[in-house]
């Protein structure tokens, strides 16, 4: 018997419950999609060399799909009670009719489990397909080996989905319970008739809070914006909390400022709808500060989140480009200088023979002078830079390398040579922070004494440039200095950098097979490699190698940017269109008196369009302002990963916010434009 | 002279298997500056009547004129600009939007029309003193009484100056003496303003308030009296004795 009334009351307000349907199975299939593709990503990007980054891969995907998790749970007790709110006066008819709450929430219960099974059903087929859609986007975003990727079906992901969704379904019906034990039979039949009570706000209170929280935001603004330097973890909160409670009270003034500001300008407010499209939007804005501000700063996390993803991408690609020119490096930067360094003869004692791979190639000594070290670098100013940097190390010291033999290496890497004086030297460092330091220092002594040779700096600031391959600008400083006062001294650092024999990709691929295995067998033993006993770094890193690191965190880190902000795109979507079509079904009676005192279907909709478009733009106007810092912010700390393309990635994150928020308030203008329609 | 003029116009519901007649064959003219009462039980079609004079519905056959305009072939914006140009609308629950105050709500009513804000001024005030709610401009629905409130939607159905006022059951949510008032101000606009209503009702004591009754039963006019020269106490006796003669239902409604 309830089984048959739960049926027929779904079948009954079908349209009331596809929204609630369409939010669940987007809910499930974007839940799906995340699970199953991180997975497969990381599989696909990551070489199997790079166990350790999958590991860190994994455990980052476990706290995001937590989060997500989160995030969809909310919105689904959101969804389940805006339908509760729009079947009072039913409930109020069952409780007249002698059904008891129980009885009633026995029905609930088995709405719930229909819905629940059926947007599971959907959403995973949904999400099924959108996954292989997403892996390709993500992978082919990257340029990603695509033989191993393949249809795929995660089970995992299925288990996870239908586990995670369960217990956000056993939430809502435990919450529905809840409310309808506190049901009032009066409350429930007058639900809808009752008229709201309005109340405007004093327009001087408006006001003044209105100029302390954009005073409040302007200071968060500009400790974020400009003076990030300062900026501590635990301050970096207390700014987040400031920015969230100043959004909110500048929500609930503008909607208190808004109205009033309006009346004044009669010839505006008297025309056409005016008053009454004003009206609605401040009644709904003045119920929606909260929720207001959660999608705005949703917003602001999307934005962040996508043009981030996006930047780290396009620099990812450009930096490989540029700091990585050559395919191989072999390497060893030690402790202490070692007599008779000669990495290349030891290691092809060992089994690795590098040099029956290498094309061109260079090959150089890099050197260490105890006595010249950080600190001495950095001379009177040791102590004004101790103070502001006290995580440096300033006891190591500095790498040294002959001119010469730097501009062999330059001329292999395709790039510019130095040239310079007996007496100069030139420093070279790439690395943003470190730079800063550094070039403080060059700006007011910049003399330094290397070997008992007294050298001074042909520039007054530090040159861009890098010995090492790498992905990344991390180059913290290396002086090139005039090769004669090198003569003689035992180095510390031996550079092998060069290009393989083989011309195409495959081969180059396959001698880096051969090369990486003799490496590895080599490395088994290090104790063997007399030199490395003093300690320090020993390596053999490749052009390709580099690469798919770098894309494998890059993809990794692009592909959470991406997810982050396109689930909560879809949730301030999706909970904005849900007020609003509520919204609409409640004024179904005021459109209808419209219409009876003659005003024009034209006007009507102009009316509709207008009250949805400002309560969507509303927190989407405040979340771009947010973001402009947000980024400025954000920029300084992605720094060491370029943010050359930075304009790109927001034309990107414009596009889809565009297109995923547009849709939402498209659907939400045509679906309110249908619930409004005349009733024949 | 004769504004509305209602030629043979019916009106079905239903299927050709049940079909129901809320209207079955009605004619009769309404004169410039009249104010007729329409008088039947429920059921009896007196409010589809009031729908298809004032376009919400529509007819089954037969015209409607006014002013020499058949409104039965008006559609889409003409319809609506029929209705805000020359009709006037009071309902029986008011009908005022809930989030606007009442000047507002009678404002909107010319807005509509695209009037100038200080001229809308005018009028609203104008209005409001004929009517006698100066004081409740400022206030939302729920804050007036339902007297006021029906008052301010009488304000707005006669703020633009339409041909015809059609007012549906005005006093059906009122108490007694709000009744008496509106219905004193319905006949001040009728006779220092020379406004033309129309009055749905079942109620024989509003009805006595007009001019000139029309009785209807089952879809067709039933009867038909005048005011002429009697006092309202008189004309209201006139009412009763048809409501009487009309029997059943009817007479539960007094």
């Amino acid at each position: 018997m309830l089984f048959k009334l739960s049926l027929s009351n779904i079948r009954k307000s079908l349209r009331d419950y596809a929204i609630y349907f369409f939010t669940l199975i987007i809910g499930v299939s974007v839940f799906y999609v995340f699970n199953a593709v991180s997975g497969q990503v990381a599989m696909t990007v990551i070489d199997s060399d790079s166990r350790e980054i999958a590991r860190i891969l994994q455990m980052g995907i476990s706290a995001m799909s937590v989060f997500v998790a989160g995030v969809l749970g909310f919105l689904i007790v959101y969804a389940s009670r805006f339908l509760m709110k729009r079947r009072n006066r039913e409930f109020a008819l069952y409780l007249m009719l002698g059904m008891s709450k129980r009885k009633i929430s026995a029905i609930l219960l088995i709405e719930t489990v229909i819905i629940g099974l059926g947007s599971l059903g959907v959403g995973l087929l949904l999400g099924i397909g959108l996954s292989q859609i997403m892996s390709a986007l993500v992978v082919s975003l990257f340029e990603a080996d695509m033989t191993r990727y393949s249809f795929m079906v995660s089970g995992d992901a299925i288990g996870k989905t239908v586990i995670c969704f369960a217990i956000m379904y056993l939430v809502v019906m435990i919450f529905n319970s809840v409310i309808i034990s506190r049901f009032k039979l009066i409350d429930l039949m007058q639900s809808g008739k009752k008229s709201e009570q309005i109340k405007l706000k004093s327009p001087w209170l408006c006001i003044i809070i209105f100029l302390i929280a954009a005073a409040v935001l302007g200071y968060a603004y500009y400790q974020v914006g400009w003076n990030y330097s300062e900026v501590k973890s635990n301050k970096m909160a207390l700014y987040i909390a400031m920015g969230s409670v100043s959004t909110f009270f500048i929500f609930w003034s503008v909607s208190g400022m808004f109205l009033r500001i309006v009346m004044s300008m009669k010839n505006i407010y008297y025309r056409s709808l005016n008053a009454f499209t004003f009206r609605q939007v401040s009644s709904k804005v003045n119920t929606m500060v909260f929720s207001m501000t959660v999608i705005c700063l949703m917003l602001f996390v999307t934005i962040c989140a996508l043009s981030g993803a996006f930047s780290m991408r396009n620099s990812m690609n450009a930096n490989l480009q540029e700091l990585c020119p050559a395919d191989f490096e072999l390497s060893a930067n030690l402790d202490e200088p070692v007599e008779n360094l000669d990495i290349v003869t030891e290691c092809k004692n060992n089994g690795l023979d590098i040099m029956t791979y290498a094309g061109e190639y260079t090959r150089f000594y890099t050197y260490g002078d105890s006595n010249f070290t950080f600190e001495s670098f950095c001379g009177n100013n040791a102590e004004k830079v101790k103070s502001q940097f006290q995580f440096l190390d300033y006891h190591n010291s500095e790498q040294l390398v002959g001119l010469n033999e730097y501009n062999a290496l330059m001329k292999i890497y395709g790039k510019e040579t130095l040239s310079m004086n007996d007496d100069e030297y030139i420093l070279l460092c790439d690395f943003k922070s470190m730079k800063a330091v550094r070039n403080s220092v060059l700006k007011s002594e910049g003399e330094i004494t290397v070997y008992g040779h007294k050298l001074k700096s042909k520039y007054r600031e530090c040159q861009n440039g890098f010995i090492s391959i790498s992905s990344q600008h991390i180059n913290a400083g290396i002086f090139v200095v005039p090769d004669s006062i090198l003569e003689g001294q035992i180095p510390n650092g031996e550079y092998i950098i060069g290009n393989y024999n083989t011309a195409d990709k495959e081969s180059k691929k396959e001698t880096e097979r051969i090369v990486k295995n003799d490496y590895h067998e080599m490395t088994k033993n290090l104790s063997n490699l007399s030199f490395f006993r003093s300690g320090g770094y020993f390596g053999f890193s490749t052009k390709l190698n580099i690469q798919s690191g770098a894309v494998g965190l890059g993809a990794i880190a692009t592909f959470m940017g991406l997810y982050i902000g396109l689930v909560f795109l879809i949730a301030c979507g999706a909970i904005l269109a849900l007020k609003e079509l509520s919204e609409s079904v409640d004024s179904i009676d005021r459109y209808e008196m419209l219409r009876k005192i003659g005003a024009d279907e034209s006007d009507i909709s102009k009316s509709l369009f207008r009250q949805i478009g400002i309560f969507f733009l509303l927190p989407l106007i405040l979340a771009c302002v947010h973001s402009v810092f947000g980024m400025k912010f954000a920029t300084y700390f992605l720094e060491i990963f370029g943010t050359e393309k930075m304009a790109e990635s927001i034309a990107a994150t414009s596009i889809i916010i565009l297109l995923i928020y547009g849709g939402y308030f498209l659907i939400t203008y045509f679906c309110s434009k249908g619930i409004i329609k005349e009733r024949k | 002279m004769e504004l509305l003029n209602i030629q043979q116009i019916e009106k079905y519901y239903g299927s050709k298997s049940s079909l129901t007649k809320a209207i079955d064959d009605i004619s009769f003219t309404v004169a410039q500056g009249e104010f007729v009462a329409i008088m039947g039980a429920s059921g009896s079609g007196k409010t589809t009547l009031l729908n298809c004079i004032s376009t919400i519905d529509h007819v089954t056959a037969g015209h409607i004129y006014l002013e020499n305009t058949d409104i039965t072939t008006l559609k889409g914006k003409e319809l609506n600009k029929f209705r805000r140009e020359k009709l006037g609308f009071i309902f029986q629950d008011f009908n005022l939007l809930d989030t606007l105050t009442a000047y507002e709500n009678i404002s909107l009513a010319l807005s509509i029309q695209k009037i100038p804000a200080t001229e809308i001024d005018k009028a609203v005030n104008t209005v409001a003193e004929q009517l006698g709610i100066t004081d409740v401009l400022q206030k939302y629905p729920y804050q007036m009484s339902g007297g006021q409130k029906q008052r301010v939607a009488s304000a707005r159905a006669i703020v633009t100056n339409p041909k015809l006022v059609l007012a549906d059951e005005p006093t059906g949510a009122l108490d007694s003496k709000s009744a008496k008032m509106l219905l004193e101000r319905f006949n001040y606009l009728n006779q220092k303003h020379n406004a033309t209503i129309i009055m749905v009702t079942h109620d024989s004591f509003t009805a006595s308030y007009a001019s000139r009754v029309i009785f209807i039963k089952d879809g067709i006019i039933f009867n038909e009296i005048s005011k002429g020269a009697d006092n309202r106490k008189q004309f209201f006796d006139k009412i009763i004795d048809v409501v009487t003669l009309l029997g059943g239902d009817m007479s539960d409604a007094l």
